[in-house]
């Protein structure tokens, strides 16, 4: 049995997916977001380990919150495709159980494990990090290639996709930004249940003295949560045009 | 009887069976609350004058009180707001507002109450009244041992009914609405004449108690008389169920002081009523909500005269006016009616408020509609609490209330002899000390030994098997004491302090429970995990207490889901209630346990020594049976396992509390998510056999501002264990604790 490396466990997931949901939060990420209120949880080392068979024994005390809501398990991190052996492995044991599972990702990890990965999942939360290469970088540390990759194999999912994206002022608070973080997922809109912005929050800053790591966006305020959910609203109107061009699309052929 | 007409008849036509009448004449509801009505322009003036005086007593923290006379149920004048708006009449003095004073319970505590409000008793009355009339709490001190009192002291067994009323009596207040107090008298003077067997003293007690009951009848209906309106037959329409049953509960809190005075199951029964009014044309869904809504505020304003240390325990002047909603029938009919709507209503209507504590009775075939207006209500108002009627329908049935947070009693046929609490941890460092108290000395300042037999611990680093030895030996003899302390103040209660207005309601022959409690479940739990699991190495002082304590090592902790842990809570609860049976009760009163601290887990811990745990001598205790703050690692449902793991059923038969705090963004992104999570929680929850749970949905930097600037907040709500309370009337370390409480949220 191959064990998955693990970062902490929270029992009631209540926005990470449909339901309430209990959230397996994997260790290691290849990313390192400026913003990331998790960053003890991007190293790819970490003492505590668990096997799938554990993780189907916790997920399994919480059924009965999960049957009413349409809850289940979600893999988030870290990026949990980090570590696919694992996650596949695991998928299989929670299906066989009729447990659902969500994976929250960046799109950033092991790509051998893609294919395998969505054919189980029910649900994929997708992290958009920025719309072109240089914002990627600067946010990421990495090139938007490696999302492209897992963007493309999502066009054969047949589950339920959620999108999000952390918006931080002065990087894309503003609608031209919301349009092109749009076009990156229109021709998915059919699958797409929703388009949450995040507003970017400082919560996680002192994790980061802990760490001794340098906080980069220590001048940059919080994100307004009111002109966050503007943006919100705006996406979940082109999320319906796109739908319903789908709809009728579909109609005529 | 022609007000009986259109309702269908049955047995409660020829004997006093209320859920009889209600199984053959309710309307369930399955609908949402779209039909609901505001508040009528009569309720916005009415409720608006009540607020004002209900405001200014907060602010001006001053009292009125009636020191002209003492307590009784027909002793004072009718007394008003503001006639004219005023739907349904009555204060428990001739002013809104106005406290009796009630001297039965103990003398002490009137004149301590009187004090700290600068006030004093009319000399003649007081003079009178100790001369010739002995108190409840004389009687207690009368026949309590050297050992009941030194636990006593110590805070081993603390908040006694042995100074004031005992209260977790349930009138059934419906009956005067649906009988009539004439109807009722008959009754009971039938039950008089069939008690039946010698005159020893079960019989000669039983006796006096009916002669009483039936004296209090006719109280009843004076008192109401003298309002102007005639009880003694039933009630002819809605406004008058509403009125008559409103009267058969101020009669209650005229006469007694108890701590939780509450007010059963009614929604289901008044609906009936008012379901009449609409088939006969003479209600309207705003009249509807307008005799609802001036119910409410009546009980709002209900008032006992409390001392400050009391004050100190239960903040915010709490009456546990505990209304049980909703639930399922035996026959599968959900108990909801629109009526049920209608009493959550009030929250919206007039303002969140702590009382009446509204408790709702779920179970997971609730309609989807009702359960998903409660979990509404929970998030805009924190003032309602939940518990399992799949649970409790098993033994009690469906005509069951809730007396004070969670102590479950048929109505009318069952009552309680309330017993407070033990203070399980300090009992555990009785074990490890060999039954000295860690903080209290005697008058000369030597060690204070509370517990005989207990060998002291000296083991360098603490031996689990010992302990848990000694541990068992202390709760032998603790669950002996406990037992006999609550026979002798119940015997005084009795006879003392008979509630016979209250008792009047109920059946000649009622089956009653010895209610024992618990405090600091989850110290024990943990304590005994860490030095089962980990080093625990005690510190002791020059004699040889252990004062403080070193643990080396990591140990599982209540409130993760772990059964190491989980297990050994179970396993004290579970030992604590057979010891407790062993000893026979007053009155073969049946034993039953509760979990439930409600606000006094914080003068527990000021009370206890540091603990195995790690918890520092003076910090609070959890409320209730809820995990230490910040030591659950995997979120809130593993918190709510843990919990649900402690039995109800025979075993803590008497309620698990559990207070759950979440920010309303962890809940969900959105109101409906909110919602759906909400109810799922509690459908997960109460699926397992959990009992009950407080829910708050707040953001703790909104509690902290209400600190600083509560002039800015006046009605925010928060539950705490087992009842609901404004923020701003809790002490300041209540406050403080309250936020320090492990809150569920997202980073």
């Amino acid at each position: 049995m191959v064990e998955g490396r693990i970062h902490s466990i929270e029992t009631m997931g209540l926005v990470d997916g449909p339901g309430i949901r209990t959230i397996f939060f994997l260790q290691g990420c290849p990313l390192r977001c400026v913003y990331c209120h998790n960053p003890d949880s991007q190293t790819m080392f970490s003492k505590r380990r668990i096997t799938s068979d554990e993780v189907v024994k916790i997920a399994k005390k919480y059924k009965p919150y999960y049957k009413s809501t349409g809850g289940g398990v979600t893999f988030s991190g870290g990026d949990p495709l980090v570590q696919g052996e694992f996650l596949v492995e695991t998928m299989k044991k929670l299906k066989a159980e009729g447990i659902t599972t969500a994976i929250d990702t960046s799109g950033y990890g092991d790509n051998r494990y893609y294919k395998e990965v969505l054919n189980l999942a029910d649900i994929i939360i997708l992290d958009i990090k920025h719309y072109d290469n240089e914002g990627y970088k600067n946010v990421t540390g990495k090139s938007i290639g490696g999302f492209y990759k897992f963007l493309s194999y999502l066009e054969d999912f047949r589950g339920t996709i959620w999108i999000r994206h952390v918006m931080v002022p002065s990087f894309t608070d503003n609608e031209e930004s919301i349009i092109k973080l749009f076009n990156q997922i229109a021709h998915l809109a059919s699958k797409i249940d929703r388009f949450e912005i995040l507003p970017y929050h400082k919560m996680g800053i002192e994790k980061y003295e802990n760490l001794n790591r340098e906080y980069v966006l220590k001048d940059i305020p919080e994100m307004d949560r009111e002109k966050a959910k503007t943006f919100e609203d705006m996406l979940a109107k082109m999320l319906e045009q796109e739908r319903q061009k789908y709809r009728i699309a579909k109609e005529i052929i | 009887m022609k007000q009986w007409d259109g309702f269908k008849k049955g047995d409660w036509t020829q004997e006093v069976n209320v859920r009889d009448f209600i199984q053959l004449n309710y309307t369930p509801y399955e609908g949402d609350e779209a039909f609901l009505a505001k508040e009528s322009e009569r309720t916005k003036i009415l409720w608006g004058k009540a607020e004002k005086i209900i405001k200014d007593e907060i602010l001006t923290n001053s009292v009125k009180v009636d020191t002209t006379k003492f307590s009784g149920i027909n002793n004072y004048g009718p007394g008003y707001l503001d006639k004219e708006n005023e739907l349904i009449v009555g204060y428990q003095t001739d002013e809104p507002l106005k406290r009796i004073v009630n001297p039965y319970g103990g003398y002490r505590m009137v004149k301590n109450s009187l004090d700290a409000y600068g006030l004093e008793m009319d000399e003649t009355c007081e003079k009178h009244f100790n001369e010739y009339r002995k108190t409840h709490n004389q009687g207690v001190f009368d026949a309590y041992t050297k050992e009941m009192r030194l636990a006593r002291t110590a805070g081993l067994l603390t908040g006694l009914p042995d100074a004031y009323g005992r209260g977790r009596i349930i009138g059934d207040y419906r009956r005067v609405a649906l009988y009539g107090i004439d109807f009722l008298k008959e009754q009971k003077l039938i039950e008089k004449a069939n008690v039946s067997g010698d005159q020893i003293e079960e019989t000669i007690r039983l006796r006096e108690e009916l002669s009483e009951q039936i004296r209090a009848l006719d109280e009843i209906k004076d008192m109401a008389m003298s309002y102007g309106i005639d009880i003694s037959q039933p009630a002819k329409n809605a406004q008058e169920a509403v009125q008559f049953l409103y009267f058969g509960y101020l009669a209650a809190i005229k006469e007694n002081n108890g701590a939780a005075m509450s007010l059963g199951r009614n929604t289901t029964f008044l609906d009936i009523y008012i379901e009449r009014d609409f088939k006969n044309g003479i209600i309207t869904e705003i009249k509807a909500q307008e005799l609802i809504d001036q119910f409410v505020i009546k009980l709002r304003m209900a008032r006992h005269l409390r001392t400050p240390d009391y004050n100190e325990l239960f903040a915010g002047d709490p009456n546990w006016i505990t209304e049980s909603i909703g639930g399922m029938g035996e026959d599968g009919r959900t108990l909801v009616t629109k009526t049920a709507f209608r009493f959550l209503h009030t929250l919206t209507n007039l303002s969140p408020a702590p009382e009446p504590n509204m408790t709702v009775l779920w179970s997971e075939s609730l309609p989807k509609a009702w359960k998903e207006y409660c979990a509404r209500m929970s998030i805009e108002t924190g003032s309602i609490q939940y518990e399992n009627d799949d649970l409790m329908r098993q033994i009690y049935g469906d005509d069951y209330a809730i007396a004070c947070c969670v102590s479950a009693m048929r109505i009318g046929k069952e009552m309680q002899f309330f017993g407070a609490r033990a203070n399980l941890a300090k009992a555990l460092l009785y074990a490890i000390n060999g039954g000295i108290d860690e903080i209290k000395k005697d008058k000369e300042g030597n060690p204070l030994k509370i517990m005989d037999g207990i060998e002291k611990i000296s083991d360098e680093i603490l031996e689990y098997d010992t302990v848990v030895e000694n541990y068992s030996k202390v709760l032998e003899s603790l669950s002996k004491l406990y037992v006999n302390t609550m026979n002798t103040i119940h015997f005084m209660h009795d006879k003392y302090a008979y509630e016979s207005g209250q008792m009047a309601l109920h059946d000649a022959n009622v089956h009653r429970y010895m209610a024992f409690g618990i405090a600091g479940l989850s110290i024990v739990a943990d304590s005994l995990s860490a030095i089962k699991y980990a080093k625990v190495k005690p510190i002791r002082d020059e004699n040889g207490i252990a004062i403080d304590f070193k643990i080396e090592g990591d140990f599982p902790k209540f409130g993760n889901d772990d059964d190491r842990v989980d297990q050994i809570a179970t396993g004290i609860v579970e030992q604590f209630i057979s010891e407790l049976k062993k000893t026979p009760t007053y009155r073969d009163a049946e034993h039953t346990l509760s979990v439930l601290t409600i606000t006094s887990n914080v003068v527990y811990g000021k009370k206890t020594g540091s603990t195995p745990d790690g918890r520092r001598k003076g910090e609070a205790f959890a409320p209730g049976a809820n995990p230490m703050h910040g030591r659950d690692e995997n979120g809130a449902l593993a918190s709510l396992n843990s919990v649900a793991k402690i039995p109800y059923k025979n075993i803590c038969q008497d309620g698990i509390s559990n207070t759950f705090s979440i920010t309303p963004t962890t809940l969900g992104s959105n109101e409906k998510d909110r919602i759906n999570n909400l109810v799922g929680i509690m459908d997960g929850y109460f699926g397992q056999q959990a009992f009950h749970l407080n829910v708050n949905v707040l953001n703790r930097a909104l509690l902290m501002d209400a600190m600083e600037h509560p002039e800015e907040y006046p009605t925010l709500t928060i539950r705490v264990s087992g009842y609901a309370v404004h923020f701003n009337r809790l002490t300041k370390e209540q406050q403080l604790e309250v936020i320090n409480r492990t809150f569920h949220e997202r980073v």
